[in-house]
């Protein structure tokens, strides 16, 4: 592990001016010299293995603004401050009840240990699994730009088959994330130069030429908070997630599905789908094919049909396109089937 | 109470910490008498940290590389090993310890990052005169491991998921214990263990 200088900032403004002292014009922060830290988790193992390189650590677990460690769940809002525990948000009762698919997303991910440990913000910019992002002697475009990607004709039975490039194919492996895209959220940041709200579904950036390049956050930007508007369709919620074995492993698929329904009807569908893509992935097409219909077998297929018409398999993960349609009518038909 | 944790050295941590103090200066625990904590910001990557960490309650003052995890930390300058290193990578559960009460994974966690809390490990369980912590007990009780590897990191998951109000059902200790792996697959005596402790481990 490359030796790094440890900071302990009391203050957002503190730790953003750290980072924003050793940005350089064109580095992600997944790159910079100097990066945020909270639970540790992601970042920790990719410092051991050599993936993540960082010369200086700015540990925000000493930051003083209570906020950041408050879930304030209002009539129409859940507000999640970022240093906030997946553990503590997947216990809150009120979570369990107004929106039980943000609970669940927590709840089936990683170990108690790790839900202990990991903040919410730390959580959605996790970077992926990919067996050869992790080993620093296999070509990889998001680990070291132009280098080539072994995955393409490699092991890559967990690899996406949506939201894919030429250069990379890389799954994102994070399940609250998805839950935070299917329902719309938006992320607060903090930087020396004010702060800025964006939507969730804007964070993360499909990987294209430049899968190195994985969020819009600047290497200065602090999250401070995730809010996550409620609607009609949150109490008729769930996360649905399919793994090879029955806890603490990543999705192979799963899906998000949040409802407002008219009787039969469904007046509004919100899905997103893990495990099977390159970022977190609304399922917009699905959406569109639910909208006014009934929702029985036969409209949950066709919706799960078209979530995956752009699917692009390779070798060994076809199989994710299959397993992913029937994850969706699983998780519709079971929403479908809801008290609420 | 404070004494030098040198004096309670294994052989093992004493082999390890001779290489490393021979190499990279004083990285060996003091006495928490010897030492006044000081700032933990080092101004060179290389430059060794002062940490003062709380043990088993016990005051340590340690002077470390900030690259060092709270499990070499505790196994390899402190001298408590029961805290075992498994994957080294936050996929085994063998490293589990308690950090203000809540079970977190030594591994995944820098030293340096624990200034200022509680961190309970297995050999801080037993009481003084000896007598064994309920979930110890439970496990010996029910013969809930084999080789024993991965047992310490076990009986620590296991009081904090009974803290957590996750070990209910048979079935949601299956599911809140399963970042714990038992490589000699010894989960059905060690779900029959929790269940055996749960209330005494409450009262703990």
């Amino acid at each position: 592990m490359r030796p790094f200088v440890y900071e302990r900032p009391a203050s957002v403004s503190a730790a953003a001016a750290i980072a924003s002292r050793f940005a350089a014009e064109g580095v992600p922060p997944t790159e910079a010299a100097a990066q945020f830290i909270a639970g540790g988790t992601n970042l920790a193992d990719y410092m051991r293995l050599g993936v993540a390189q960082p010369a200086r650590l700015v540990d925000l677990n000493g930051l003083g603004d209570r906020a950041l460690r408050q879930i304030e769940v209002g009539d129409d809002s859940i507000r999640f401050g970022a240093l906030v525990r997946m553990g503590e948000a997947a216990d809150t009762g009120e979570i369990k009840r107004r929106c039980p698919m943000l609970a669940e997303s927590l709840k089936f991910a990683a170990s108690g240990q790790i839900r202990n440990m990991a903040s919410l913000a730390g959580n959605v910019l996790q970077r992926t699994r990919c067996e050869y992002f992790r080993e620093t002697s296999w070509p990889c475009n998001k680990r070291e730009p132009g280098s080539g990607c072994a995955a393409m004709e490699g092991f890559n039975r967990q690899h996406a088959v949506l939201g894919t490039s030429n250069a990379c194919i890389a799954t994102y492996h994070g399940d609250f994330a998805q839950a935070l895209i299917a329902l719309g959220a938006t992320v607060e940041v903090e930087a020396r130069r004010g702060m800025r709200k964006i939507a969730f579904s804007r964070l993360h950036r499909l990987p294209r030429d430049t899968p190195n390049v994985e969020t819009e956050l600047a290497p200065d930007e602090v999250i401070t908070a995730i809010e996550v508007p409620l609607g009609a369709w949150s109490r008729r919620s769930r996360y649905v997630k399919i793994r090879d074995r029955e806890s603490y492993a990543f999705a192979l698929a799963s899906a998000a599905v949040a409802l407002d329904m008219d009787g039969d009807t469904v007046s509004q569908a919100r899905i997103a789908l893990g495990g099977v893509a390159t970022v977190p992935w609304r399922a917009r097409a699905a959406e569109e094919a639910l909208s006014g219909k009934a929702l029985d077998d036969e409209a949950a297929e066709a919706a799960a049909e078209a979530a995956f018409a752009e699917a692009k398999p390779r070798e060994h993960n076809a199989f994710k396109i299959p397993l992913g349609k029937r994850t969706l009518v699983r998780a519709l038909l079971e929403t479908r089937d809801m008290k609420v | 109470m404070s004494e030098t944790p040198l004096a309670s050295l294994s052989r093992r941590s004493f082999m390890t910490g001779s290489v490393s103090a021979a190499a990279a200066g004083p990285l060996m625990a003091t006495s928490a008498k010897a030492a006044a904590p000081q700032p933990a910001a080092s101004a060179e990557p290389r430059d060794l940290s002062a940490i003062s960490l709380r043990i088993n309650k016990q005051p340590y003052n340690l002077a470390l590389d900030n690259r060092t995890s709270l499990l070499d930390a505790l196994r390899d300058h402190v001298g408590l090993t029961g805290t075992k290193k498994g994957c080294d990578h936050g996929q085994c559960g063998a490293c589990t310890v308690l950090v203000d009460g809540k079970r977190v994974l030594s591994c995944l966690s820098f030293a340096v990052m624990n200034k200022g809390h509680e961190i309970t490990t297995v050999e801080g369980l037993a009481s003084a005169d000896g007598n064994l912590h309920p979930m110890q007990q439970a496990f010996i009780d029910n013969d809930a491991f084999q080789c024993g590897y991965c047992t310490p990191g076990q009986i620590m998951s296991a009081i904090g998921c009974i803290n957590e109000g996750h070990a209910g059902s048979e079935g949601d200790i299956r599911e809140y214990m399963s970042g714990n792996l038992c490589r000699c697959a010894a989960y059905p005596n060690i779900v029959a263990a929790i269940m055996q402790a749960q209330d005494e481990t409450r009262k703990a």
